[in-house]
């Protein structure tokens, strides 16, 4: 199965990922990933035909609750955190041209 | 003791605070036989001294915790702080945020956050009296077994600073077994804070998932991840987790449980108890000195009264697989937030917003976050969810049902918590899936959501320590804490 990590998958993987990589490192994951896929791959011997998938270890549905609002304005210390603030937003750079 | 001391000489009033358990501790300070003071005195000067060799912290706010451990010694005296922790230093594993102090996850990306609020956890510990000294070090995003992958240098086991401490609560459990705080908080998503205490010589446990909020833990593998205590002895770790435990509307996964009065089951005594030893836990692999000092754990516990039976559990050596897929791609799906927009790192000179995504994530990541973010994404996408991220999903649901089945015929699981003892440092990153492979014991556990401990039960022939890991049915943490404290007290009895 390894065999299906070309340099196209890890170049669509890296899209995917949002993550740029060099020659070096595209390299090793091609070989990382290939090798961890054949060690997955050992999920194939079994036999999962008629089980249900679970992603919850418990029976729990929708959560659901009121939505009241219990803290106060935090946006100033938010935006302490920001690499980028103006005009008391989040600083971005230009995605398209006016 | 088992911990090495760091102390200076002459240091006797010091010393002696050290050596409390956190428990004991607070009773001490309670009765005024000391101060939260000089606890936290104590412990910050065993940090002074320590931390060259083992690196335990990434944050240590010194100002900040004298400053609390006043306040808090003052509202013990005038009777309002009574809670069971009250005046206590703890540690606090750097992927839970705390307010106005730094939290990084050990990673570039996150360098300068200072989080404009607490996670849930840290508020409950804040509420039950116990004082933050600051934060542990960790592999970054908690991925890794070592604590080797931290952006902020490798912590070094107290035991033996040629060693790993384990991981990824490896800064957590080598706070404890140095003396530097009197319990810390860990994570723990595939063993993170079994194996680190494990490794060091203390005790640590998660619990069944849902028990404690996950609110303001910074998510890697979040149906996994569950916060949990690291301390010195079972007690602590009942009085902690009796005080984290929390119903919390804010994570929607947190149960509302009423049966958290761990320290109840406090009680030597296992007779009738029925333990089983999964054969398959036993096999290649395992280091005999592990072996022998688990088994000989086991037997102990027999002599005492309890049922020891030998069974096959089944479906072991899937689990690691199963865990890699599913861990890799919520981590791929949780990391993405990190894109330099709204906190943390951001690239320099990036052209447009894609490119600066891109650059941020290149250089904030390091080599093995990348490396299951890009195998999460894999797994996830079209053409390969089925065979890849659905078919780990229906291989949990087996491997739950196998538990089921056990936990329907006894009370405790019984086995180690590593094939080994700690790995030399710089020996494990080189082979990623070797390193992976040391998970086997304890990532199970957390894919099936179930509660499991890890108490020390001697040392191999380097005098490095050896984890006997308890694991129990959801919610039956009181059968892990009675059996744990057994094993704790018929260990120190019969030696």
């Amino acid at each position: 199965m390894a065999n299906v990590i070309t340099d196209e998958t890890i170049d669509y993987v890296g899209i995917l990922a949002k993550l740029e990589l060099s020659g070096e490192e595209k390299e090793q994951a091609k070989k990382d990933m290939g090798r961890m896929l054949d060690y997955i791959d050992k999920l194939g011997e079994l036999d999962t035909d008629g089980v249900e998938p679970m992603s919850h270890v418990f029976p729990v549905q929708n959560v659901f609750r009121e939505d009241v609002i219990t803290n106060g304005d935090g946006s100033a210390d938010a935006l302490k955190n920001a690499p980028g603030e103006k005009d008391n937003m989040f600083m971005a750079p230009r995605t398209f041209e006016a | 003791m088992r911990r090495k001391p760091y102390g200076q000489k002459g240091m006797v009033v010091a010393m002696d605070i050290l050596s409390y358990t956190a428990a004991g501790l607070a009773a001490a300070i309670k009765e005024g036989r000391t101060t939260a003071v000089e606890a936290m005195e104590a412990a910050l000067a065993r940090i002074d001294t320590a931390e060259k060799d083992i690196n335990a912290y990434i944050t240590v706010d010194r100002e900040g915790a004298l400053r609390a451990a006043a306040a808090a010694q003052e509202k013990i005296e005038r009777g309002e702080l009574t809670g069971p922790l009250a005046g206590v230093p703890a540690a606090v594993k750097d992927n839970l945020c705390t307010a106005g102090m730094r939290t990084t996850c050990a990673s570039k990306i996150l360098e300068n956050f200072v989080p404009a609020f607490s996670a849930e956890a840290v508020l409950n510990l804040e509420r039950a009296g116990a004082v933050v000294i600051g934060k542990t070090n960790m592999d970054e995003f908690a991925m890794g077994s070592t604590t080797e992958t931290s952006a902020y240098g490798e912590t070094r086991n107290p035991r033996n600073p040629a060693h790993v401490p384990g991981g990824s609560s490896g800064g957590s459990a080598a706070a404890v077994a140095a003396g530097e705080c009197f319990f810390a908080l860990g994570s723990d998503t595939g063993g993170s804070i079994r194996q680190p205490a494990g490794f060091c010589g203390v005790v640590g446990m998660k619990p069944t998932y849902g028990t404690v909020s996950r609110y303001g833990l910074i998510a890697y593998g979040s149906s996994l991840d569950q916060i949990g205590p690291l301390a010195r002895d079972v007690t602590d770790c009942a009085v902690i987790l009796e005080a984290i435990a929390s119903h919390d509307g804010k994570d929607s996964t947190s149960v509302e449980r009423t049966d958290t009065h761990f320290t109840e089951a406090l009680v030597a005594d296992v007779k009738g108890m029925k333990i089983g030893i999964p054969r398959d836990y036993f096999g290649e692999g395992l280091d005999p000195a592990v072996k022998d000092a688990v088994l000989a754990a086991a037997k102990r516990l027999e002599r005492n009264g309890a049922v020891v039976e030998e069974f096959d559990l089944s479906l072991v050596e899937y689990a690691i697989p199963t865990y890699y897929t599913i861990a890799a791609a919520e981590a791929s799906s949780n990391l993405e937030r990190f894109d330099g927009i709204k906190y943390g790192y951001r690239a320099a000179e990036a052209g447009g917003l894609h490119e600066m995504y891109k650059k941020t994530r290149s250089e904030g990541f390091g080599a093995e976050v990348k490396r299951r973010i890009m195998l999460g994404s894999f797994v996830l996408s079209s053409g390969y969810y089925d065979a890849y991220y659905l078919k780990a999903l229906k291989v949990k649901a087996m491997i739950k049902k196998a538990f089921d089945e056990a936990f329907a015929k006894y009370d405790v699981i019984l086995g180690p918590v590593a094939p080994t003892t700690a790995p030399r440092l710089g020996e494990s990153l080189s082979d990623p899936l070797k390193m992976y492979l040391g998970d086997i014991y304890t990532i199970a556990v957390n894919l099936a959501g179930l509660p499991a401990i890890s108490v020390p039960c001697g040392q191999d022939a380097q005098g490095l320590p050896i984890g006997l890991q308890l694991i129990a049915d959801s919610f039956q943490e009181k059968k892990l804490f009675r059996a744990a404290y057994s094993h704790e007290t018929f260990e120190r009895m019969e030696g």
